[in-house]
């Protein structure tokens, strides 16, 4: 059955990612872009890698398709025609395509226990890890513990990508209550989102301190988090929402999380241990590595959230600017 | 048919890789082409965690009367890389909207002809 699943979902995706390619509009575009992220999770699901269909729900066919949406308020929804020789492209395609399809049959089939992927660090992370560091989600313990170095480049990565947005469009001002903007006399979306936004923050939290036990994170807490303050900007307008979340204090609370994070691993440094080492910030190895785990998760999820959203403000902050009479 | 399910998610990943390079090198506008490169981003974290998937496994989570996990590191090589990865279009996205306001247009061949006149 699953396998059948596999087969039908993997189908789809392709079929869509066929129709990206001929449609011209390119709204339709970007919400095919959408379904395809929300069928990837799907199908992440199925691969048993349910962290990361959290994580592609929710960043893939929320915050990306916001952006590009975005973009597209300022760059105009149609793609013109090009008059570029088509063929060209398809050679390269075609050829690139039948080597790599001739690469894949020595590929070890599809699922096998005894695959090299299987047999190096894998078996270490799955046996040891529960004693080791005492959680029950192996992704966290990897993500935030053996892989705690590789994981503060990432969130600094994230940091420096918000820095980069910031440098090319800038963030909007506060006073900007005149404008026009939100969809205020849509009365359902108002009540609609008055519901629910309280409910995404309180389960944002909740994947936030429950990553350890399920699946979830810092990743994707500040995503799912940032998505509700996005709402509240959509339908309220920014200007509200700037008010509510100032660009000004996000700018310091990206630069917050990674301070957290680095800043365990500098303090498990002074206690004798190597960096990033969350033994050493208890008496007991094991609450050592819980207490290091949820604070670099809460540094991580500060930072992202942060960035996620001032880099949805400066895009809403570019489309609100021509709007301005 | 098992030949095909051994190989089947690595081929719809060739296949997803290819339309979105195609996307890349054919098309003309710049926000067309940033949906290219998702695509090609996506098929990678596809083969990544198709590598990790063992037959008959559960989710890395520790759960009694569990024996078979499927592997963890894959997963959380791509869960970063997910954020990591629309931080990184957010910048792309944020080019094309500066490109637009210089050049007033998000068309390749267009801009390029104007380069000259700037």
């Amino acid at each position: 059955m699953a396998v059948f699943i596999d087969l039908m979902l993997l189908g789809m995706l392709a079929i869509t990612a066929l129709r990206v390619i001929f449609l011209k509009d390119l709204f339709a575009v970007v919400m095919l872009f959408g379904i395809y992220s929300f069928l990837s999770a799907l199908i992440f699901v199925n691969l048993d890698a349910v962290d990361v269909a959290f994580t592609e729900a929710a960043v893939g066919a929320g915050i990306s398709t916001v952006l590009m949406l975005g973009t597209l308020a300022l760059t105009g929804r149609k793609e013109k025609t090009n008059n570029h020789k088509s063929w060209l492209p398809l050679l390269v395609v075609v050829a690139t395509g039948a080597a790599l399809i001739y690469g894949t049959l020595d590929m070890p089939p599809f699922g096998d226990p005894n695959n090299p992927a299987q047999q190096h660090v894998a078996p270490r992370y799955i046996q040891d890890s529960p004693q080791e560091v005492g959680l029950p989600n192996m992704v966290t313990s990897v993500l935030a513990s053996y892989r705690g170095f590789d994981t503060l480049g990432e969130t600094a990565v994230v940091f420096a990508a918000a820095i980069g947005v910031f440098s090319l469009l800038g963030l909007p001002k506060r006073d900007r209550a005149a404008i026009e903007s939100g969809l205020k006399s849509h009365l359902v979306l108002r009540v609609v989102a008055k519901l629910i936004i309280p409910l995404i923050l309180l389960f944002a939290l909740y994947v936030q301190f429950h990553g350890d036990y399920g699946p979830g994170g810092g990743f994707q807490a500040g995503v799912i988090a940032a998505a509700a303050i996005i709402l509240y900007a959509l339908v309220f307008g920014l200007p509200l929402a700037t008010h509510v979340l100032q660009p000004s204090l996000l700018k310091v609370l990206a630069a917050l999380g990674v301070l957290i994070y680095a800043g365990t691993g500098v303090v498990s440094l002074f206690l004798g241990g190597n960096f990033l080492d969350y033994n050493v910030l208890a008496s007991d190895p094991i609450a050592g590595q819980h207490l290091g785990i949820i604070i670099i998760e809460l540094g991580v999820g500060i930072t992202v959230f942060a960035a996620m959203l001032a880099i949805f403000y400066a895009f809403a902050g570019q489309a609100e600017r021509k709007n301005i009479p | 048919m098992s030949f095909i399910i051994d190989y089947y998610n690595y081929w719809i990943v060739v296949f997803l890789m290819m339309a979105g390079f195609y996307i890349v090198i054919s098309a003309n506008n710049l926000v067309k082409k940033v949906v290219g490169l998702n695509i090609f981003q996506t098929s990678v974290f596809m083969m990544y965690i198709s590598i990790g998937k063992v037959t008959n496994g559960s989710a890395p989570i520790v759960a009694e009367g569990i024996t078979t996990y499927s592997n963890p590191l894959p997963h959380v090589l791509i869960l970063t890389a997910i954020v990591v990865g629309v931080a990184t279009t957010a910048v792309g996205l944020a080019l094309i909207v500066r490109i637009k306001r210089a050049y007033g247009t998000v068309e390749e061949n267009e801009f390029k002809d104007k380069d000259d006149l700037i």
